[in-house]
């Protein structure tokens, strides 16, 4: 995992609650974590702050999966 | 008119993160105040309160029990408390797995007095040093009064009547006393009905010491400072917690043979009319509360054993007391009077509902809890049993309980053992 994704998946653990193995890349956070779309809004806040990226709301409501996440941070981090 | 009765108890109290330790705790007379050590209260008049304790104190409270780590990382404390006490009562009632029929008549009647003060404080905070875009999506629904109710509803599934009571430091009793009307009236057969607090947080203690409220002159001694009736009193000692009862159509718990604790007999409420902190100097609230509640009751004064006093520690406590007179007789014709606030200090918007809890544990176990620290007792206490220190084993049939709250509301229950 690369480190990027291996600090995703510890902010979705820490956030929904889930155990860290079902945090996959392929999780979708509504269908297999749980979340619903509140919870992807503040998620979406936690990782603005930790990765010091700006995820505009058009550019959120893309993101359904754990790796949808991780790839948006990787493509537009610092 | 359908007969109430309580089937269920659940307590979060700075005694006990359940009934039964808490309830020994009171019997013993333990305090549950001490120095406040949620946040650092130096620069505070009052540093004092009683604290619902961490899970691993002796006598704590762990929220991993019924709630999971998404709800509570979402919402206010006096929220974990609430879901956390209707939890208990639910089990304590044997309806963990009700049919949906049965969903469809339970509602939930779970107030409190001010609500998510805590996090209003802290994401004012973040709104104020970091914009609006950082503000939490779940600030407003983990804050509002009307949400144990909401989260109680959802987690088990009650489609009857939902509802929450605001009503300061008596919502806990207007809200058992409303939903039993509910019941009464037919809207449901169950009800799950209490309160809830959590407002020690720098705001809330600073607001309620600025209103003059707290004991602000016994920060080095914690355990004496709630001390309702004495001659020292000085103020109260902030509280927080909850209390729920599981309250029940007579001939549903019947039924389904329940364990019954006691009937709900009386309801009385009144407003005072006359400021917005300070009670009617001669109690004439009070007094209209508690003969509402009686009446409707059809016992008589001396068939009241029992009152838990609304007593905070402040100069109100006579005035009560002066009113109790006028209902009951100026020696209360035998009944003991206490306050156990003494102990737990003042749950605010919990009070009402934790301490018809105690009255009712009182009627089951035939023994009143004490007042503490009552060492001098105030003039006008005398001829009364205010229940000094100690608590005292004697026959318990009925008890009468008290709540006054800032605007002037009272409410008075009265809860009567079941033949």
């Amino acid at each position: 995992m690369s480190e990027t994704a291996d600090r995703v998946q510890k902010i979705v653990v820490e956030h929904l609650g889930v155990e860290a193995d079902k945090v996959t890349q392929e999780a979708s956070f509504i269908d297999d974590l749980g979340a619903d779309s509140l919870d992807i809004v503040e998620l979406v806040m936690a990782f603005e702050e930790e990765f010091g990226v700006e995820i505009p709301d058009d550019a959120a409501e893309k993101i359904t999966t754990v790796g949808d996440a991780t790839k948006y941070i990787e493509e537009h981090k610092g | 008119m359908r007969r109430v009765v309580v089937t269920g108890l659940g307590l979060v109290t700075p005694l006990g993160g359940d009934v039964e330790t808490t309830w020994s705790n009171l019997i013993a007379g333990k305090s549950g105040a001490g120095k406040i050590t949620r946040f650092d209260a130096s620069n505070q008049k009052a540093q004092i309160a009683c604290e619902v304790k961490d899970k691993d104190h002796e006598y704590g409270f762990d929220p991993n029990k019924r709630l999971d780590h998404k709800v509570q990382r979402q919402v206010d404390p006096f929220i974990i408390y609430g879901i956390d006490a209707a939890g208990q009562a639910i089990e304590d009632a044997g309806l963990e797995d009700m049919d949906e029929a049965t969903k469809l008549r339970t509602g939930v009647s779970i107030g409190s007095g001010i609500g998510g003060l805590p996090g209003i404080e802290s994401e004012s905070i973040v709104l104020h040093e970091r914009g609006p875009g950082r503000v939490s999506p779940h600030f407003v629904h983990g804050r509002l009064i009307n949400l144990i109710s909401g989260q109680v509803s959802i987690k088990y599934g009650l489609m009857g009547p939902n509802h929450a009571v605001v009503t300061a430091c008596s919502t806990g009793a207007h809200s058992i006393g409303d939903a039993a009307r509910m019941i009464a009236l037919d809207d449901a057969d169950i009800m799950l009905a209490g309160g809830a607090e959590s407002t020690v947080n720098p705001l809330g203690v600073a607001g309620f010491a600025q209103a003059r409220a707290l004991n602000m002159s016994m920060n080095d001694t914690p355990e004496k400072a709630s001390r309702p009736y004495d001659k020292n009193r000085d103020g109260f000692v902030m509280g927080e917690g909850a209390g729920v009862v599981v309250l029940e159509e007579y001939e549903h718990a019947k039924a389904r043979g329940a364990k019954i604790y006691a009937e709900v007999v009386g309801y009385g409420l009144s407003g005072d009319a006359y400021h917005v902190t300070a009670p009617h100097p001669e109690g004439k609230g009070a007094e209209l509360a508690m003969r509402m509640a009686l009446k409707k009751s059809g016992l008589e004064a001396c068939d009241i054993d029992y009152v838990n006093a609304h007593g905070t520690s402040t100069m109100a406590d006579t005035i009560e007391l002066a009113a109790v007179k006028r209902v009951l007789g100026d020696d209360l014709c035998g009944a003991s009077m206490s306050s156990t606030k003494s102990a737990i200090g003042h749950l605010l918007g919990g009070a009402g509902a934790v301490e018809a809890i105690f009255c009712i544990l009182a009627i089951r176990d035939q023994i009143v809890p004490p007042t503490l620290n009552l060492e001098d007792p105030d003039e006008g206490t005398e001829g009364v049993d205010l229940v000094p220190l100690t608590a005292k084993k004697r026959e318990v049939k009925a008890a009468l309980n008290n709540s006054f709250g800032f605007g002037g509301t009272n409410a008075s229950l009265i809860v009567k053992k079941v033949d």
